[in-house]
């Protein structure tokens, strides 16, 4: 691997940067390995990685139906936090955290992860009890956060309407100040790049079509492209889990619906952090590009087409109006819809599948990419060592028939509801 | 560059003289100009900057793909960065300013990163600012300033937007000649069409090419077509842009009012955004063109040839006076007699094709100097506009001086809403150029955007000349994506067009690619040594033009974002200036404070006045139901997780429901009001969703049930009547009552109101609940205010409510009902109906629910300092969090304070000392742990 | 948005309806534990043709039945339900 640095860059530019090579190679499938992740989205180029990188392993494949980080890892609103109530919550995104916070450094590729803080707003007393909650929770547990007060909001974010008889008035917020946003292309793009130059082949333009299964253990994949041999077979493929998981006959406490999102037009600096609220339901952060990313509830029915109702996009620019009155005249540039795996918790599944050998890394519903660096770490370490870790542990898939679900929000075995 | 006005021709009224400024100069112009063609009337050339180089930019286009010219325009409130100058019909007192330059337009210090260049390729910035973790942040902050295009708007918007719906019959996108014929013919059948365009005039290319049509003057053409239209009641939306195509044959259209900046007449909308659901839709939304791949093509003077043309015979001026035409279709020499019949001196006719058969290339090298396998290698000029080009035919270079070029790469029919809609594309080779395939939805494409191109053209425009410099040949003009570096990142591996776009930025502007995308899936696909449908597109969303905020929100935004629920009694409340609270939508009065009391010091008087005297509570918003017929015990329970049969006539019992995976939903009251009549309440927060439960139970699970279910939520208005005084009050009040025991339930009527009483009690003491229909509760207040004032009585709010069923241990929803408990977590597994019929009682056998250990339960806290509401249980400071508080309050007739709290294995846990934790207010107390109910363990109060 | 056909109202637009759940969740009142965690937690999640519950909330309320293609929102049936499932 060419390493990437200022100096490089000049010293390239001096050369018309001929000289960069790949980031990755093309390589065509070999017919086994020892592990095959299906799903090159960040979270199974980050599992490939970390199985080279801290498991020593080296006959690694990520197969991925069509191009690299073009799922979900492409399809957010960039959002890295770990601001979560329940401590099992809180541990699996703090773990991830402080992967991000090292992330540029350990991949040699700028992922331009931006501590600029997230917020919560709230907007009661009732709210800000919540969120004080939150924040004890947090504090208590080694996480940064700080309760502010309305008039720190308003210092913070000068755009926002701070007006008494707003319809949702302001009252405070909640900050974690290493929370923020990263640029979610160059996740997977970096993974991919350190992956491959670990000797992960990464095979592009190559869907599952079915698994080899023999006596309850699985034996390998079937793509578009062959068979492909392995001894064991890690899921992440956010969206679409229960259709690859359901290739071996398992179903999934998951529903497959839609999330948009959308940008306006770039313009200069406007929002400084990620702004997020408890009962006006949108999010709102301003990208290095200038644009400012909306987002907010999902579409609440089950579809794999990616494409919304209108009503939802209306909806997010009323709120954000509400919140920014600024932002009216700005114009959505560009909308985007990500199929999401909808666990009937809220929280992901990290574990072995009742087929041997068979990994599933899924049900991240909408809050996927902020796990990513710590998913990949977690699912290689199971994949590596047939054990979960104890972050991971409590998001075994068997917590449904336990009754051990990890709700954040509360909301039931109802994907409609979350 | 110079344009000019030509002396006549064009659809503009030179009778009438618009100003306006552009960055602080006064212009002029005329009523149907845009400020681009205004502008260039007068010779302006440089209209911007671009992104990443800040390279000195003018007008390419004439519509809305401009890449180059974007302005922000108006003032105040009204201002909006990133307009298209083309897209911007001008109006009187018009301010435009350039953007994305300092000091100025002219001499911009942001251009020294175009010095720089060869450093800042492609995906640069993934290369460096590496290291450790927070230099980048440290990067960032330059280039975050450095990167945008206008300013942000600072005002709040003073306009309002309009949201409509519509339905039709034919539903037609584009008003060219294809448009307007499809709704000429489809409206002869009597259909109900609606013709929608972007533009401000309709035509199309009828006013660009000023033809002929069935042997009229396009534009009489064009008036005689309205005429029908109109007579046929067609609806004819003008500046009207279809923006996006969803399921079923939705459309949203977003219409201009008023032009951007420009303020509409009082009490009108600024835009209006329709819903149209139609029948059919026939897309006639024409063909872009493409600019051509040379050096210095971003540069002001060199445009799109149908650009320049409509600048000619739609706006009547010449942007130029020595033009080069660059083609690889016979539609620029259209271009070429235009100008030239203005006027203009024709320098050549540069076609990079071996030679066209056609009338016009026939006509054109009889008039003109005409060379063929000829393509422009680059473009020489600065921010003042050019000086000339540099051509190369057969290995030979040509240099000419010229101040216009008017280019022309071939067409790309415009298939975004097409492709919304789910259908699918065929290229093709010969024109270069996608098309419509198939469609899944009810629509058509037809004209220019079908691809049916009647201008004979080839897809050599596709493809530069080998000795072009690809560092400087733009692909996306606004984000500054060239040749080179769409090169580069094939070098790197991005292949994929997606990975291509993503890594390069191209179509990523806010033109979103209209004119660049093809251009680079052609570099790509000659990358790869493969077709271009090998390589494939992007896809097409919504909108197909920005489109503002303000409209997509329409009303419901600011104070109208969401409702607001206002009880009956609200007007009454308001006379006592209440503190209020938001819960849910509903406005709810918290407390009553008198003589600048704190909230507090109110709550606590109010909770005080109903422990030793009465007090009285507007309970309206309280979840109720009315569920009735043979089947109406068997039903409810289903839904409630206790026994309900056993209940008497005229009794009533506390009750809670569960979500089928064995969690508590929600709790309330459920009372027999009759033989087969029941009257359930649950909570105020979670009333909607239990009445979507009661009818999914009622139709999904048990159709079989003779049984009807009532939402009364709105219907009976509530006040609860509480304190030891409160039955003395009951009985002044109505004196025919039998008053009823605890549970029980009497009709009476107070102040000459019929009102339906249930002895119910959530503060833990004597209790009525008083309901009237909706506002006939308002005498029925009066008179217990009234009453219950010679008693000592007063009116209490939530807040007093709060810490009164906090002291007796109630739960509630959205505190101790918080969607993860369990009926035996809040110590009501007691109440359970041993029957199990109920939701919930099959999930509710999963082992972790039925065991409780390690299990949060609910426990009482006790202290002598307050407990901070929400915080964490721990052992000490700091510690791991064994529990939370989920209500907390002051005692209210003693000393000390309570709380609510869930902890790690509940009630085993009775007599250990903890500390109420809360890090984030720097606050905490010793807390004991306790039996949760702090008062009346016993139930006495509620007996008379 | 889609365009649903309430068997009482007539074709109205999604956002008059609500999704319920798949028809597969349904569970019955007397399920046994096993059928709960098989109903509400084992899904086929199917990607094309789907049997879901959606309701007419914002219309006459009632639960309907659709056939329906969660890729391409073809909607092939949408029936009142009559029967208990």
């Amino acid at each position: 691997m060419k390493r990437y640095s200022s100096l490089g860059l000049l010293t390239a530019g001096l050369t018309g940067h001929t000289s960069w090579p790949r980031a990755w190679r093309d390589p065509t499938p070999k017919t086994r390995y020892d592990i095959v992740i299906i799903g090159g989205g960040g979270h199974g180029l980050a599992t490939a990685y970390n199985l080279a990188k801290r498991h020593g392993l080296r006959n690694i494949a990520v197969l991925e139906k069509g191009w690299i980080g073009g799922g979900n890892t492409g399809r957010n609103t960039t959002i890295v936090r770990s601001n979560y109530r329940l401590p099992q919550m809180q541990d699996l995104m703090e773990f991830s955290l402080k992967l991000w916070e090292t992330m540029t450094d350990e991949l040699n590729y700028n992922v331009m992860f931006s501590q600029r803080g997230a917020i919560f707003l709230g907007h009661s007393d009732s709210d800000m009890t919540k969120l004080a909650e939150r924040g004890d929770a947090m504090l208590a547990r080694g996480l940064d956060a700080e309760l502010l007060s309305r008039d720190q909001v308003a210092k913070m974010i000068p755009v926002l309407d701070m007006s008494r008889d707003a319809r949702f008035p302001i009252e405070g917020g909640l900050n974690q100040p290493r929370g923020g946003s990263a640029r979610h292309d160059a996740v997977a793009w970096g993974y991919a790049r350190a992956a491959d130059a670990l000797g992960v082949d990464i095979i592009q333009n190559c869907g599952v079509t079915g698994f080899s299964i023999r006596g309850g253990k699985v034996e390998g994949v079937e793509t578009t492209r062959g068979t492909i041999g392995a001894d064991r077979v890690g899921i992440c493929v956010a969206g679409h889990s229960g259709q690859v998981a359901g290739l071996a006959g398992v179903k999934l406490p998951v529903e497959s619906q839609l999330l948009q999102a959308f940008v306006t037009e770039p313009i200069k600096p406007m929002i400084d952090t990620v702004i997020m609220s408890q009962s006006v339901h949108c999010y709102i952060s301003q990208s290095d590009k200038g644009e400012v990313v909306l987002g907010g509830d999902p579409d609440n029915y089950p579809t794999y087409s990616q494409r919304g109702v209108p009503m939802r996009l209306e909806q997010v620019a009323g709120e954000a109006i509400a919140l920014i009155p600024a932002l009216s005249k700005l114009r959505m540039l560009r909308s985007w819809a990500g199929t999401t795996d909808m666990s009937f918790d809220g929280a992901p599944i990290l574990d072995e599948l009742p087929v041997e050998g068979l990994y599933l890394s899924g049900g991240w519903c909408y809050g996927g990419f902020k796990a990513t660096p710590g998913s990949g770490w977690l699912f290689a370490d199971h994949l590596a060592t047939g054990e979960a870790h104890p972050v991971a542990k409590p998001f075994a898939l068997d917590r449904f028939e336990r009754g051990a679900t990890v709700d954040e929000a509360g909301a039931g075995p109802k994907a409609r509801d979350r | 560059m110079t344009g000019s006005r030509t002396h006549q021709g064009g659809i503009i009224d030179r009778n009438k003289t618009i100003s306006f400024t552009f960055d602080g100069k006064r212009y002029q112009g005329h009523p149907g100009d845009t400020l681009a063609s205004a502008l260039l009337a007068q010779g302006v050339v440089l209209f911007g900057r671009s992104f990443k180089y800040h390279r000195p930019r003018g007008v390419m286009s004439a519509g809305v793909e401009e890449p180059n010219a974007l302005v922000g325009v108006g003032t105040g409130g009204r201002y909006e960065p990133n307009t298209r100058a083309t897209d911007l019909f001008i109006y009187e007192g018009l301010v435009a300013e350039s953007q994305n330059r300092w000091p100025s337009l002219s001499f911009d210090l942001g251009a020294v990163i175009g010095l720089f260049g060869r450093f800042v390729p492609a995906g640069f910035y993934y290369k460096a600012f590496l290291g450790k973790p927070g230099l980048w942040k440290f990067y960032e902050y330059f280039i975050r300033r450095a990167a945008g295009l206008g300013q942000p708007p600072v005002e709040p918007d003073p306009d309002s937007y309009e949201h409509r719906a519509a339905f039709c019959d034919v539903l037609v996108v584009g008003a060219g000649p294809a448009g307007l014929a499809a709704a000429l013919s489809a409206s002869a059948l009597g259909e109900r069409v609606m013709l929608v365009e972007q533009d401000l005039v309709l035509g199309g290319g009828l006013i660009r090419d000023a033809d002929s049509m069935e042997g009229l003057p396009a534009q009489a053409w064009i008036t005689k077509a309205l005429a029908t239209l109109t007579e046929r009641g067609v609806r004819i939306l003008n500046r009207t842009t279809a923006i996006g195509y969803w399921d079923h044959d939705l459309l949203t259209l977003a219409q201009k009012l008023v032009e951007p900046g420009q303020a509409p007449e009082d009490g009108q909308a600024a835009q209006r955004l329709w819903r149209v659901r139609a029948k059919k839709v026939v897309l006639a939304t024409g063909a872009l063109e493409r600019p051509l791949p040379f050096a210095g093509n971003d540069k002001p003077g060199v445009m799109l040839a149908q650009a320049v043309r409509t600048y000619v015979n739609r706006f009547g001026l010449t942007p130029g006076a020595k033009a080069v035409i660059a083609t690889c279709t016979d539609d620029a020499y259209k271009t070429a007699f235009a100008l030239a019949d203005a006027g203009c001196e024709i320098v050549a006719i540069l076609d990079s094709r071996s030679e066209s058969p056609s009338e016009i290339v026939k006509a054109a090298v009889a008039r003109f100097k005409v060379r063929f396998d000829t393509q422009i290698l680059e473009a020489a000029g600065g921010p003042g506009g050019l000086t000339g080009i540099t051509a190369e035919a057969g290995g030979q270079k040509l240099q000419l001086s010229c101040d216009l070029v008017a280019a022309s790469g071939g067409f790309s029919p415009v298939a975004h809403l097409h492709m919304q809609a789910g259908g699918t594309l065929s290229w093709d080779e010969a024109n270069g150029a996608f098309a419509p395939k198939t469609s899944r939805q009810n629509q058509v494409t037809v004209g220019a955007a079908s691809g049916v191109d009647e201008a004979n053209t080839s897809a050599s425009g596709l493809t530069p000349p080998k000795a072009v410099d690809t560092k400087h040949s733009f692909v996306d003009f606004q984000n500054d994506v060239t040749l080179a570096d769409i090169d580069l990142a094939w070098q790197e591996g991005y292949r994929s067009v997606e990975h291509v776009k993503r890594y390069t930025t191209l179509g990523m502007a806010t033109d979103q690619g209209k004119t660049s995308n093809i251009v680079g899936l052609a570099r790509l696909a000659a990358l790869e040594g493969r077709p271009v449908p090998h390589v494939g597109l992007t896809t097409f969303r919504p909108p197909y033009t920005p489109t503002t905020l303000g409209l997509l929100a329409g009303h419901a935004t600011g104070k109208h974002l969401a409702v607001i629920r206002r009880p009956p009694l609200f007007d009454l409340h308001t006379e006592q200036n209440p503190l209020w609270l938001p819960s849910g939508y509903w406005m709810r009065p918290r407390a009553y404070p008198r003589n600048a009391e704190t909230l507090h010091a109110a709550a606590l008087r109010e909770a005080r006045t109903v422990r030793q005297g009465v007090g009285w509570v507007d309970v309206s918003t309280l979840g109720k139901f009315e569920v009735a017929g043979p089947d109406a015990a068997a039903f409810l329970e289903r839904v409630c997780a206790t026994t309900v049969a056993k209940l008497a006539v005229g009794r009533g019992r506390y009750s809670f429901m569960l979500r089928e995976d064995g969690i508590v939903m929600d709790d309330g009251t459920v009372w027999r009001i009759g033989p087969e009549r029941y009257l359930l309440t649950s909570s105020t927060g979670g009333a909607d969703r239990m009445s979507h439960h009661l009818a999914y139970v009622r139709q999904v699970l048990a159709p079989e049930m003779r049984v009807a279910i009532a939402n009364v939520q709105e219907h009976w208005t509530g006040i609860a009547v509480a304190g030891p005084k409160a039955k003395t009050l009951l009985a002044q009040l109505a004196p025919d009552l039998d008053i009823p025991r605890h549970m029980s339930v009497a009709r009476s009527q107070i102040a000459g109101v019929p009102v339906l009483i249930l002895a119910a009690s959530y503060s833990g003491e004597r209790a009525f609940e008083i309901y009237a229909a909706g506002k006939d509760i308002v005498p029925v207040w009066q008179a217990i205010a009234t009453q219950g004032t010679d008693h000592g009585g007063c009116a209490y709010g939530l807040e007093a409510l709060e810490i009164l069923r906090i002291e007796k241990g109630h739960v509630v929803v959205g505190g101790e009902i918080d969607g993860r408990t369990t009926p035996h977590d809040l110590g009501l597994d007691r109440m359970l109906n041993p029957k199990a019929t109920y939701v919930g009682a099959p999930a509710l056998q999963r082992p972790d629910l039925q065991s409780s250990a390690g299990r949060l339960r609910m426990v009482g806290l006790e202290s002598e300092t307050p407990i901070p509401e929400g915080s964490m249980l721990v052992s000490s400071i700091p510690g791991t969090p064994q529990g939370h508080v989920t209500g907390a309050g002051q005692r209210i007739l003693e000393d000390g304070y309570v709380a609510l709290a869930f902890l790690r294995d509940g009630s085993e846990r009775l007599g250990e000392h903890l500390v109420a934790w809360s890090p984030s207010r720097g606050a905490k107390a010793p807390v004991s742990v306790v039996d949760p109910v702090f008062y009346d363990h016993e139930g006495a109060r509620y007996r008379d | 948005m889609q365009l649903i056909t309430c068997p009482h109202c007539g074709p109205r637009a999604q956002a008059e309806f609500e999704f319920d759940r798949a028809v597969e969740s349904v569970l019955a009142l007397d399920a046994t534990e096993a059928e709960a965690v098989a109903r509400l937690y084992r899904r086929e999640n199917p990607k094309g043709w789907s049997w879901e519950l959606w309701r007419h909330s914002a219309g006459c309320g009632v639960f309907l039945k659709l056939h329906r293609h969660t890729v391409t929102h073809e909607i092939a049936e949408v029936s009142l339900l009559d029967a208990a499932p």
